[in-house]
């Protein structure tokens, strides 16, 4: 299923000595990997290790400190003149992260709201799609994740899983260029991670560039085109996930891996 | 969870089918239908709790009794004001005063619990600066110095302040004491409302703000469309105090001096009539009317303003509910 094999010139995600600290503590040092357009990339490592911050930077949540980062030759969060970087407007920002669809692991869905106006929102407010087609399409994605008969239903009459899957399709309705998955069924019970996991392959299958944190290793093997491994804010190992599961080179790797396997 | 599995069986009358049931606790074959027989007890009686309820009845109906031959309370002339023209214009001019004092607070007090939020230094302390003196001071007083406030302020001067004047500008127009009624009740009020709003803001769980921002919505959109209607759980009900609350504070626009309110206009009709107490009476059967309907609307408005957090069953894992979260993302990360 690996896409990345073609590989096109300009990488969907380029980071470059990617840098971020809270105050003095030190969360991402110099991190430097490449994701290519229609690649899924898995994330993993042990709690803490900036996972979480790592995405985040990706669609300009956080600021970078040092380092560059640009999505699709674009760099995130600043704009480059003259050798000097300056710093995008919010609303310049907003119209970068647009392309960026982001899943969170408590899915973050608007509770006031029912999944299609979930859905909905976004599209019609920031894109300013036409309310009959942005609900079109919104039934047709919540088609897709297999809750068309739940348009109606309040993220509290939803189970965890059905949430989370109104929150991968909250997303889509973006018509992202990119993914982010941050843990995305962590918070859920042991029987319903496999309905969102079963949307995130078929997500992958259609050929959508994503960076999935998990600890879902099966997952991993069997849909990342790609593995990383973070700990410390670095990334100590990267390869294909059957490299990197199966044969780790690092100490710090075969720890991690023996605990969670 | 069947009667059988209850860890303490004190006070259950054993079932008829004793033996079935001591099969064994974990016996996941409790029979449904053998249903444990109703108890049959003597009520426990509250000999304290009925006095006390007698005691009280006798002595509102004796209350009441009295009150209704009592002179001084004078029915007659209570009848008489209730529906009079210039107290129901007064009661008007009172609902006017508590809603455009309420609209202009709670604009203000919006306005100042985001610069309190705001990460802008200055903004913060200016919003700062105004709830100490708001809050600080009685409002009593308040509307006395907006009564004086054209003592204090009575020219316009054109020029560099403190350096050159080029101009001079008397202000003629003296504001009418209904609009001065009015900025002293919302200034003071503003301050109460941003307190209100801020809290409602905090509540609000931060990843709605971020889950927005995902989406490309704007600092403005998100506000509008995701955080200011969720907020509105926590806003509504004290706003809708403050409603009732700001209904009473009215009367004390006596200061400015505005009379025109029921109150006021109470008053005035019985320094002429020599009838004070039952024009008290009269004003209080208003002040209670418009009370006991602000209630009522509060009632509804919370209930409309609770959908989509008390709608349906609660769901394990939902994501505004902090314990379960906490808990899920621990076992998320262990795993
Ligand atoms: N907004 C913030 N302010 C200060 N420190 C932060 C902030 N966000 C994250 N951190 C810190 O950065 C470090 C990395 O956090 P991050 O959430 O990226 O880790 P993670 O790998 O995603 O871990 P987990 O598996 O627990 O989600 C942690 O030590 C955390 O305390
Ligand atoms: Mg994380």
């Amino acid at each position: 299923m690996s896409d990345a094999s073609v590989k096109s010139s300009v990488p969907m995600v380029d980071a470059a000595g990617v840098s971020k600290s809270f105050g003095s503590n030190e969360v991402l040092k110099s991190i430097t990997l490449q994701v290519q357009p229609g690649e899924v990339m898995c994330v993993i490592g042990p709690s803490g290790s900036g996972k979480s911050t790592f995405l985040r930077c990706i669609n300009h949540l956080e600021r970078v400190d040092a380092g560059r980062l640009s999505v699709e030759g674009e760099l995130v969060g600043y704009r480059q003149k003259g050798g000097k970087l300056y710093e995008l407007k919010p609303s310049e920002a907003a119209l970068q992260r647009r392309d960026i669809g982001m899943v969170f692991q408590h899915f973050n869905l608007f509770p006031h709201m029912t999944a299609l106006e979930n859905l909905v929102e976004a599209p019609i407010r920031v894109k300013g799609i036409s309310r009959s087609d942005a609900v079109a399409r919104g039934r047709e994605l919540l088609a897709q994740v297999g809750l068309a008969d739940h348009a109606n239903h309040y993220p509290a009459q939803l189970s965890g899983g059905q949430q989370q899957r109104v929150a991968i399709a909250r997303a889509l309705a973006m018509d992202p260029k990119l993914m982010l998955f941050d843990e995305p069924t962590s918070a859920l019970d042991p029987e319903l991670v496999g309905d969102v996991l079963d949307v995130m392959r078929g997500l992958a299958e259609s050929g959508m560039t994503m960076v999935v944190v998990t600890h879902e290793m099966g997952f991993a093997r069997e849909v990342g085109d790609s593995l990383v491994f973070m700990d410390g804010g670095v990334v100590v190992e990267a390869g294909t996930p059957r490299d990197v599961l199966s044969n780790p080179q690092h100490q710090r790797t075969k720890a991690f891996l023996s605990k969670v396997l | 969870m069947s009667d059988t599995q209850r860890p303490d069986g004190a006070g259950i009358p054993p079932t008829p089918s004793g033996g079935a049931s001591g099969a064994g606790p974990t016996a996941t074959g409790a029979l449904p239908t053998e249903r444990a027989e109703a108890i049959k007890a003597v009520k426990l009686r509250h000999p304290w709790r009925i006095a006390i309820a007698v005691v009280l009845i006798v002595l509102l109906v004796l209350f009441v009794l009295d009150a209704a031959q009592r002179k001084a309370f004078g029915w007659a002339d209570v009848g008489k004001y209730l529906f009079d023209t210039r107290i129901s214009q007064a009661a008007l001019i009172t609902l006017e005063l508590t809603v455009y004092s309420m609209i202009i607070g709670i604009v203000l007090g919006l306005v100042l619990a985001i610069m309190r939020l705001s990460p802008n230094p200055v903004l913060k302390a200016v919003a700062w600066l105004y709830l100490w003196v708001f809050r600080g001071t009685p409002v009593y007083v308040q509307l006395v110095f907006w009564g004086l406030i054209t003592l204090i302020y009575n020219t316009i001067v054109i020029g560099i302040p403190f350096v050159h004047t080029w101009a001079t500008i008397d202000i003629t127009w003296i504001p009418p004491l209904f609009f001065i009624s009015v900025v002293g009740l919302s200034l003071n009020e503003a301050a109460y409302m941003a307190e209100i709003v801020r809290a409602g803001l905090l509540s609000v769980d931060p990843g709605q703000e971020e889950a927005a921002k995902a989406l490309g919505m704007s600092w403005w959109q998100t506000m509008i469309r995701i955080v200011i209607p969720q907020s509105m759980r926590i806003i509504i009900p004290p706003t809708g105090n403050e409603v009732i609350s700001m209904l009473k504070t009215t009367t004390l626009v006596a200061a400015v001096p505005f009379t025109l309110d029921l109150f006021g206009r109470s008053r005035d009709i019985s320094a002429e009539t020599f009838t004070p107490i039952p024009l008290l009476i009269v004003a209080s059967l208003w002040y209670l009317f418009f009370t006991s309907i602000l209630m009522i609307g509060q009632y509804f408005l919370e209930k409309r303003f609770a959908r989509g957090t008390t709608r349906g069953r609660p769901v394990v894992g939902e994501p505004n509910d902090p314990a379960s979260a906490a808990i899920m993302g621990g076992a998320g990360g262990v795993r």
